[in-house]
């Protein structure tokens, strides 16, 4: 499993604190997440768009990652135009469902929104190795070293989850009852296998908490760092930028006057 | 360094929510720099001792401690870092994901200022013999190399005392001997008090100046230098479940061949290729390739070869659960009874009475909240009647002595309960191919020796048995023809028993190549 | 149950698990097992994203009915609550869920955090209302609802559900709050109760609570 030590091209962005990605991720995503307009997540997508030069993702790798939020935004389009607050000329009406001339602009707004939320985010983890960022937030941000690492220790078992549930399908299969009974049966053998793999991972998680405590894990003494995460220039450089990208998208917004902010 | 010096007064320790005390009234002296070994039936609390000398049985929310145990003449949990402690399962002690950075967690632990870690790193690597780059990810490991790791983690935080919890039960022979010699290389060189739980004596017999031996009712049964433990405990030990050199358990009687009835093919393939479809992708990657193979009924067939070579991917394949990755894979007209040639596209329930798969992990396939559960399953599946099924799971508990486990949930079994309960799970449908994965592995040697007693029945029966196995003994035992993996091209394979014609013909090319 | 228990052990002088004082400091085993229950959530969380989209799309021809998909992201937070018993646990296991799921990749990217940090508060408020002393049906229901309740307000608010008519925003709601008890809620109360009779929770309390857990003695023949 590629999840844990993932082949990360060497590139400007992979350089990068984790902690400087996730701060300018979380910059982005809660800027656009304040208003439904099409002015600030274009202006913000364009911008995004010049940086992914420097990303060091293949072609290949970018299209495969962010799949899913290509094939997300045109549902929430289709739900926003059929459902979406309506106003403006009616285009078509038939029972619950009223396309409008609003609700078509609010679903463009909407598609262009998820893509400009859904993008950078994705990007810059496919660029971040969890050890680094498990380092990060322990040293950077001082978040509780204990939680830290044993989140990350619990991370590295996801390889040995997918090995058993292959396992498990198969056993089911042994035992004869790994197929039929149509929906239902699929059903409840998804919710069996589940339920099995619950089992194997809280015995697993309770081994790993012996060894991991037997290696001195959990004392109150304030343990080191082999590796020091360092927050230096290049990474507060970083955090600007999205600061400007989020701010900039914002100004945008408000000087074209289609800025709506979502709570009012 | 020196070694530390183990003490305990009167100690006893009871599980919290546990009735009955794991350990109790435990008298010992461990002089510093000692080797020993511990020894006891299933249920005698070794592992929880180890638990308690590494400090990590927890504190009054998990369980009651009596009396007194010292290690260095302080309590273990205020003594971290003195003690090391390598546990059983490789994958579960394994903590982070390159292989430097697991080495130095426990140092980071312990406070070791930054500059001195990775020089403790990069010798408790070398110690162990793990030649690997610090970034190498751990999950490429194989699992001797896995405790070799846990071993150096163990290492570079300088204990005083080394616990290991039966760390090669789970390994195959190479791995045992990596793991050993890894041992006896560091604690030689480091003068640390050694402390093994081991129900295979054999392995670490010339290593160990002392035997203890636990007794289940409490306190200890016997302690004393090695030769002279073994000599005067070793019968009943091996009746316990202990593996003794000297005391191996009885080879099963099989019916003479030749009285046997007239053996039918069952499965045979030619040329068969083998291989796993990765997560996420498409097309399976093969691991063995062109491998010709006969199974017929009332015969034993042993498949052996050093790990990585796709042995379990081959039983599976046989067993119908995975597609082939190419060549042919035939059943004849005696097993697939009506259905098609091809194994892997019956349907599961058809697979019941054909072909039984016992996995390696017990664990994976079990289904049911009660022993008696899990039997009916695969009965109800075939569609057998109550009382059919009451009849097939009463003979079945009563023939695996699982009587008094009927509703018991599997899960809670002990290691050797579940092996049997994971057998008796695929006799229930009375198969006339079994294959198993490893069926041994871990296993003491009461549970090894009904285990091969069991098989020998069926074969006699006429059941046709495939293992994959490590277990020489196990081999010699059963099997009647071996076919053996080797990475690589060129012949392999050597007679076993009766049908020898396995002999010829074997070949194996490893292929790592996606086709 | 513990009656029995006490009789049983009456001649040792160690006292019954039942007096044990209630101890909230998190034990490594209860941050490891709570952030392993957290990863194996997470990915189930990324495949039911992947579930999601046509699932969703089917329901995208309904007034806001998509609502009752939410709960396949809230048990984390209820199943980690329920079987670590500690303050911080339900947002803690939801937390690290939304982040592997995160992680693996979902078409959310970064707002995933921020959801996994919001439904875990609707469950763990629950939890503290009830003192995380008690761990019945009812109030696993009444976490799993919590957990509906505040995804509901989020997603009605901030995504693209905002943009529905306000009727249908309601139905979003109220749907994502059934959702939240049914599936969050109600399944991972099963799931903990299930997880206890294998034995596998033997070192938490949630795994001690019916009655001794060594096997000789938890099957007498009564």
């Amino acid at each position: 499993m590629s999840l844990m030590t993932p082949e990360i091209r060497p590139s400007a962005i992979a350089r990068v604190n984790p902690v400087a990605k996730l701060a300018v991720a979380l910059l982005i995503s809660c800027a656009l997440m304040l208003s439904i307009d099409w002015v600030s997540a274009a202006v913000a997508l364009a911008l995004e768009a010049v940086l992914l030069a420097w990303c060091g993702l293949s072609a290949r790798q970018f299209w495969l990652r962010t799949a899913p939020v290509w094939i997300a935004a045109p549902f929430a389009v289709l739900t926003t135009v059929l459902y979406g607050q309506d106003s403006g000329a009616v285009l078509l009406s038939a029972g619950f469902v009223s396309v409008t001339e609003g609700s078509v602009a609010l679903a463009l707004a909407i598609g262009l929104r998820i893509l400009a939320i859904g993008i950078p985010g994705i990007v810059l983890l496919a660029t971040t190795d969890p050890t680094d960022l498990g380092d990060g937030l322990a040293q950077v941000l001082r978040l509780p070293a204990r939680f830290v690492l044993g989140a990350l220790a619990g991370l590295r078992l996801v390889g040995m989850f997918i090995d058993d549930w292959h396992s498990l399908a198969l056993a089911r299969r042994a035992r004869g009852v790994g197929d039929g009974g149509g929906l239902r049966g699929r059903g409840r053998r998804f919710g069996g296998l589940a339920f099995a793999l619950l089992v194997l991972s809280v015995r697993r998680g309770s081994k790993l908490a012996t060894a991991m405590e037997a290696r001195g894990f959990g004392s109150d003494i304030p343990r080191t760092w082999a590796r020091e995460s360092v927050f230096g220039l290049r990474d507060s450089l970083v955090v600007v930028i999205g600061a400007v990208i989020a701010a900039t998208a914002i100004t945008a917004a408000v000087l074209a006057g289609t800025w709506h902010f979502v709570l009012a | 360094m020196t070694g530390a010096r183990v003490t305990a007064s009167g100690w006893g320790w009871r599980h919290a929510g546990r009735a009955r005390a794991a350990v109790s009234g435990l008298d010992l002296d461990i002089r510093p720099g000692e080797r020993v070994l511990v020894l006891g039936p299933s249920g005698a609390g070794k592992s929880t001792l180890m638990h308690a000398l590494a400090g990590v049985l927890g504190d009054d929310e998990d369980g009651d401690e009596t009396g007194e145990l010292l290690v260095d003449g302080r309590r273990p949990s205020a003594s971290r870092g003195r003690v090391g402690l390598v546990l059983q399962d490789p994958d579960s002690q394994v903590v982070l994901a390159r292989v430097g950075d697991d080495v130095a967690f426990g140092c980071e632990n312990l406070a070791v200022p930054r500059a001195e870690i990775w020089p403790r790193v990069g010798q408790a690597l070398a110690d162990v013999g793990l030649d690997l780059p610090l970034r190498h990810p751990t999950s490429a490991l194989s699992g001797g190399q896995k405790q070799r790791l846990a071993l150096a983690g163990v290492l570079a935080m300088r204990p005083g005392l080394v616990l290991l919890d039966e760390p090669t039960a789970n390994l195959d022979p190479e791995g045992v001997v990596e793991v050993r010699d890894a041992v006896l290389r560091s604690v030689e060189a480091s003068g640390a008090t050694l402390i093994v739980i081991e129900h295979r004596v054999a392995v670490w017999q010339q290593v160990v100046d002392r035997i203890i031996v636990l007794d289940p009712a409490g306190g200890i049964l016997a302690d004393g230098p090695t030769d002279r433990v073994l000599s005067a405990e070793g019968e009943r030990l091996a009746a316990a479940g202990v593996w003794i050199p000297r005391f191996p358990p009885a080879p099963p009687e099989r019916r003479n061949r030749s009285e046997a009835s007239e053996a039918e093919v069952l499965l045979h393939a030619e040329g068969l290729c083998v291989g796993r479809v990765p997560f996420a992708r498409k097309r399976a990657v093969v691991v063995a390739g062109e491998l010709n193979l006969t199974l017929e009924s009332g015969t034993a067939t042993a498949v052996t070869g050093p790990n990585g070579t796709g042995k379990s991917t081959l039983a599976l394949t046989l067993a119908g659960l995975l597609a082939p990755a190419g060549g042919h894979l035939t059943a004849a007209d005696a097993l697939a009874a009506g259905l098609g040639p091809a194994p892997h596209r019956w349907r599961s329930r058809d697979l019941l009475e054909r072909i039984g798969t016992v996995f390696q992990d017990p664990e994976h396939q079990f289904l049911a909240g009660t022993v008696r559960g899990e039997l009916a399953i695969g009965p109800r599946a075939l569609g057998l009647g109550g009382a059919a099924q009451t009849e097939r799971v009463d003979a079945l508990l009563h023939r695996l002595r699982l009587d008094h486990l009927a509703d018991a949930n599997p899960f809670t079994l002990s290691g050797g309960e579940k092996r049997r309960l994971s057998v008796a799970t695929v006799l229930a449908t009375r198969p006339r191919l079994l294959v198993l994965d490893e069926p041994t592995f871990g296993q003491d040697s009461r549970t090894w020796a009904e285990l091969v007693r069991l098989l020998a029945e069926l074969l006699d029966e006429g059941t046709a048995v495939l293992a994959v196995t490590h277990d020489e003994q196990f081999v010699s035992a059963l099997a009647d023809a071996r076919l053996t993996l080797v990475p690589g091209a060129g012949p392999a394979g050597s007679p076993g028993g009766a049908t020898g014609r396995l002999s010829s013909g074997l070949r194996r090319r490893i292929g790592t190549e996606p086709l | 149950m513990h009656a029995s228990i006490n009789t049983l052990t009456s001649h040792t002088p160690a006292p019954s698990t039942s007096r044990k004082p209630r101890v909230l400091k998190w034990r490594v085993v209860d941050i490891v097992v709570a952030s392993v229950i957290g990863v194996a959530s997470g990915v189930i969380f990324w495949a039911w994203g992947l579930a999601w989209s046509p699932l969703s799309a089917l329901l995208a021809f309904t007034p806001g009915l998509e609502g009752l998909l939410a709960g396949g992201w809230l048990f984390a937070g209820v199943l980690g609550g329920l079987i670590i018993r500690k303050p911080g646990a339900a947002v803690y296991t939801e937390v690290v869920a939304a982040v592997v799921s995160m992680l693996i990749g979902t078409q959310w990217g970064f707002s995933t955090l921020i959801w996994g940090v919001v439904e875990g508060l609707g469950a763990e408020i629950v939890l503290a209302l009830f003192f995380y002393a008690n761990w019945r049906l009812g109030v696993a229901l009444l976490a799993g609802a919590g957990a509906g309740v505040a995804v509901g307000l989020l997603d009605t608010t901030f995504t693209s559900y905002a943009a529905l008519d306000i009727g249908y925003k309601a139905v979003y709601f109220v749907s994502a709050v059934v959702s939240g008890t049914v599936l969050a809620g109600l399944l991972s109360w099963l799931a903990v109760r299930g997880l206890a009779r294998t034995g596998a929770l033997s070192r938490f309390a949630a795994g001690r609570e019916s009655g001794p857990t060594d096997r000789a003695l938890s099957q007498p023949a009564q």
